[in-house]
């Protein structure tokens, strides 16, 4: 390995290894809170010692064999000792345990047990981020604007329902990934929707959550590898990602996609995403299957992103694919995604008429306001578009967002006519 | 192996058919419930289960003090009650909320899924 410094080591090994040592002794020990904290005491060792001692050649088998003594140790201290927690004690050992059978990752367990639909969805997203993600309790409770006390309730209690209801934390079978694996891909977005555009608080950008939810993608890949939905998934964030740098002006206003500076993408991600979504259809398409949510909404933005100029944008091909998820999610906000790359087809007034049939549905909806205020101020009518601006301003959480849509309202009659369709999908 | 109360809400007034729109729903209801019930004998879930008298029929008794006393009616004021419960055994959640979602379908309601203590929480709070 190369000689990092210690301190990236740690972090390094931390986003490796953490989950892993987690689920390894959920299942040893048949207690996930026991595994939490055995782990986290791992760490904590690992940062006093390795700066002292030198990173171990093997810091993965490092941290298990500390985080197992770690777990003993709890248990001597505490004398509620049930005869599973005696058990695991009795036949602990240091060498890692012969896989018996086909050989699982633990962590597709762990994935699917913090997911468990049984569980609120605050609750997974939680529980998600803590046990795999390895955040702190301060962390998540700042990346979801609420008191550090409040957060470590939540996941308290979370981890309380899995012990006293009994949820299994077993091997997914087939049918559970089938039934689940959606709910588990919308944890992983939720977070990365929050970091790339969050709903409140000042920071209009939270890196951590992106990396954290594209890291968790990737993990599910290597997990569940040729479900083509979690390559969808993985693929439409990358290539959101790689629009970062571009959607914030030096202002700290956010630029719509078709104003973004293309040069400012980052080119591995596109590039990166795009094989994602090309060999993902492909082997879709041979199998004979329609392609999923996410596989659509990446090749959607896919097709933005191939065009060198918004002007260029194969808008035909959009709306194709809008008409195919419209199969899978027939709901308003694919419907008002669909309207607005119509407009750019067919004009604005035959979008607007779809709107006007979704309006409500997505009263309370800021991007149908500020959709509709665009194709009103491309139609000419200013008055009805600046009632539609502030409405969307107001319904508006992201403040970057809110900022934006003020600079569209006051444009309003000013002679400016940018065509820069706002498609909420891929947006920014 | 970890218990469950599987608990079935209707409205606390009762209409012609115990709440099913016809005779012949509620009979079908009755029937499929029964099938259900031999099922979850059949594989071993089966604890007990029985439905309830309306709850009007209730009578509620705080005994803390030196004389009991009586109130009329349910301890819950609520639009709801508790119309009939099932108690099972199942190994995991998982089992648990497939049988739930069973006994939804045949009884016709929303079933809510609630496991009972276990040995070791009971020794957890001993012991806190």
């Amino acid at each position: 390995m190369t000689a990092l410094p210690v301190e990236e080591m740690i972090t390094r090994v931390h986003h490796e290894e953490w989950a892993r040592v987690v689920a390894g002794l959920a299942r040893r020990f048949g207690d996930i809170d026991l595994a939490e904290e055995a782990t986290a005491d791992a760490f904590v060792a690992a940062v006093e010692r390795w700066p002292r001692d030198g990173v171990p050649p093997n810091p993965g088998g490092w941290l298990m064999t500390t985080a197992s003594r770690k777990a003993i140790d709890r248990l001597r201290r505490e004398s509620r000792r049930d005869a599973k927690h005696q058990a695991a004690f009795m036949l602990y050992d240091d060498t890692p345990s012969e896989p018996v059978g086909p050989v699982v990752d633990d962590r597709l367990r762990l994935v699917f047990t913090c997911c468990h639909p049984a569980l609120s969805m605050e609750a997974r997203v939680a529980l998600t981020l803590r046990l795999l993600g390895g955040l702190t309790v301060a962390e998540i409770a700042r990346a979801f604007l609420v008191q550090e006390s409040t957060m470590g309730q939540r996941i308290t209690r979370a981890k309380a329902k899995m012990k006293a209801a009994h949820i299994p934390y077993r091997v997914p079978s087939d049918r559970d990934i089938r039934e689940r694996l959606p709910g588990v891909l919308a944890v992983v977005f939720l977070v990365f929707n929050e970091g790339y555009l969050p709903s409140g608080g000042d920071d209009r950008l939270r890196v951590d959550l992106t990396d954290e939810a594209i890291r968790l993608g990737r993990l599910l890949r290597y997990l569940l590898p040729g479900e083509a939905e979690v390559d969808g998934l993985l693929a439409l964030m990358l290539l959101i990602d790689a629009r970062r740098e571009a959607r914030m002006s030096r202002t700290g206003e956010l630029v719509t996609l078709a104003e973004q500076d293309r040069g400012a993408w980052d080119r591995r991600l596109v590039a990166e995403g795009q094989t994602l979504v090309h060999e993902q259809l492909a082997a879709t398409a041979a199998a004979g299957r329609p392609p999923g949510r996410y596989q659509l909404l990446a090749a959607i933005n896919a097709v933005h992103m191939d065009a060198p100029a918004p002007s260029a944008t194969d808008w035909a091909q959009i709306v194709r694919l809008y008409d195919r998820l419209l199969v899978c999610d027939p709901s308003p906000i694919v419907r008002l995604n669909r309207a607005v790359a119509v407009a750019e087809l067919d004009g604005p007034a035959v979008a607007l008429a779809e709107l006007d049939r979704l309006a409500e549905a997505l009263d309370r909806y800021h991007a149908f306001h500020a959709a509709r205020a665009d194709l009103l101020r491309r139609l000419g009518r200013s008055g009805e578009a600046r009632t539609a601006y502030d409405r969307a301003i107001d319904l508006a959480g992201n403040p970057a967002e809110r900022v934006y849509l003020a600079r569209r309202r006051d444009q309003l009659g000013g002679g400016r006519t940018s065509r820069g369709t706002v498609c909420p999908d891929a947006k920014w | 192996m970890p218990r469950y109360l599987l608990s079935v809400y209707g409205p606390a007034e009762r209409t012609e058919f115990s709440g099913y729109p016809s005779k012949q729903a509620m009979l079908q209801a009755f029937a499929d419930t029964g099938a259900f019930n031999d099922k979850l004998q059949r594989e071993g879930h089966f604890v007990f289960a029985d439905g309830l008298a309306p709850a009007t029929a209730a009578t509620t008794v705080d005994g803390q003090g030196d004389t009991p006393v009586l109130t009329d009616g349910p301890y819950l004021e609520t639009k709801e009650h508790l119309g009939g419960f099932w108690v099972i055994e199942a190994p995991d959640l998982d089992v648990a909320l497939a049988l739930a979602a069973e006994g939804s379908k045949a009884c016709r309601g929303k079933v809510e899924v609630r496991p009972f203590q276990t040995e070791g929480s009971i020794r957890e709070l001993l012991e806190s």
